[in-house]
């Protein structure tokens, strides 16, 4: 694939999207340990149901972390600027991920071109789990 | 209610070693496939002076330390309670295997909604590399679920 650069992206181009496979209790359990975040609440049905949730669920930076792969496969990673996200609704395990995103705006900041994307992480019915706006530096 | 006096505040330095084999770990465990994210000769071959460490890899350094949960413990929020709101990261320098990170977060806000339903804290924090170079600013919104709490 070729870096994208300010000639060749337009608004409305799409990034080939990423789709994961289902987050199962292993994914759980190694991302707490990888990403240092070892709230039980994740790892532990029996913590999870005694805070009054059903099951275990995704840490938000997990899906994140997927997002970013997408950026960084479509740029290289030390064009991005700037990442931001909302995380709207909680992955329980079993949940096949897809992230995507679009380019909405390129615009000029401090003497830098950039592209505006809008992302978004879903499940397989479309309900976003993630939603987010990343800027990156073009060529 | 969380006490708003918290506001401002401070939280201890966190120094972070960036390790290949973690980076390794971070890799595996969100399916990374390419090679110079998990390989230092890989890293080397595509330019980089070794592993990437990937976009939201330093969120990592403060969850090792324990600044945040022992800030919720002292404020006596209880983790299960507590959801990841939102996360914002600027990036203005890379950060690669080998460097030593020193994170430096500030309270820049507490504030309610749904009459205290939901509370929110704001975390903005400073990382600097071994050089004393800012290499990323990120901003947190955690939120805090009170079930007993409940809007009328």
């Amino acid at each position: 694939m070729s870096i994208p650069s300010w000639d060749t992206v337009s608004v409305g181009d799409a990034l080939p999207t990423l789709a994961l496979p289902a987050i199962s209790r292993t994914t759980l359990a190694l991302f707490a340990g990888a990403s240092g975040d070892h709230n039980p609440i994740h790892i532990d049905s029996d913590f999870a149901r005694a805070a009054g949730m059903e099951d275990v669920f995704a840490q938000g930076m997990l899906p994140m972390a997927y997002l970013a792969r997408l950026l960084t496969t479509w740029a290289p990673q030390w064009q991005l600027r700037q990442f931001h996200v909302r995380f709207s609704s909680m992955t329980a395990v079993g949940t096949k991920l897809v992230c995507s995103g679009m380019v909405t705006e390129k615009l000029e900041r401090d003497g830098e071109r950039l592209a505006k994307l809008q992302l978004a992480v879903c499940d397989e019915q479309g309900v976003a789990k993630i939603k987010g706006e990343a800027l990156v530096a073009l060529t | 209610m969380i006490n708003t006096k918290h506001i401002g505040r401070e939280l201890p330095p966190v120094t972070f070693e960036v390790e290949k084999g973690r980076l390794r770990f971070f890799g595996k465990a969100t399916g990374e496939t390419r090679p110079e994210y998990l390989d230092e000769t890989a890293a080397l071959d595509a330019g980089h002076p070794s592993i990437p460490a990937p976009p939201t890899f330093v969120f990592a350094a403060e969850l090792d330390a324990g600044t945040l949960f022992s800030l919720l413990e002292e404020l006596q929020v209880p983790l299960g309670h507590i959801l990841h709101g939102e996360q914002q990261f600027t990036y203005h320098a890379p950060v690669h295997a080998g460097d030593v990170l020193t994170v430096q977060s500030t309270i820049a806000d507490i504030y309610a909604k749904k009459n205290g339903e939901l509370e929110f804290v704001i975390k903005d924090s400073s990382v600097r590399n071994q050089h004393g170079h800012q290499v990323l600013e990120a901003r947190s919104v955690i939120v805090v679920r009170n079930p007993g709490e409940k809007s009328v």
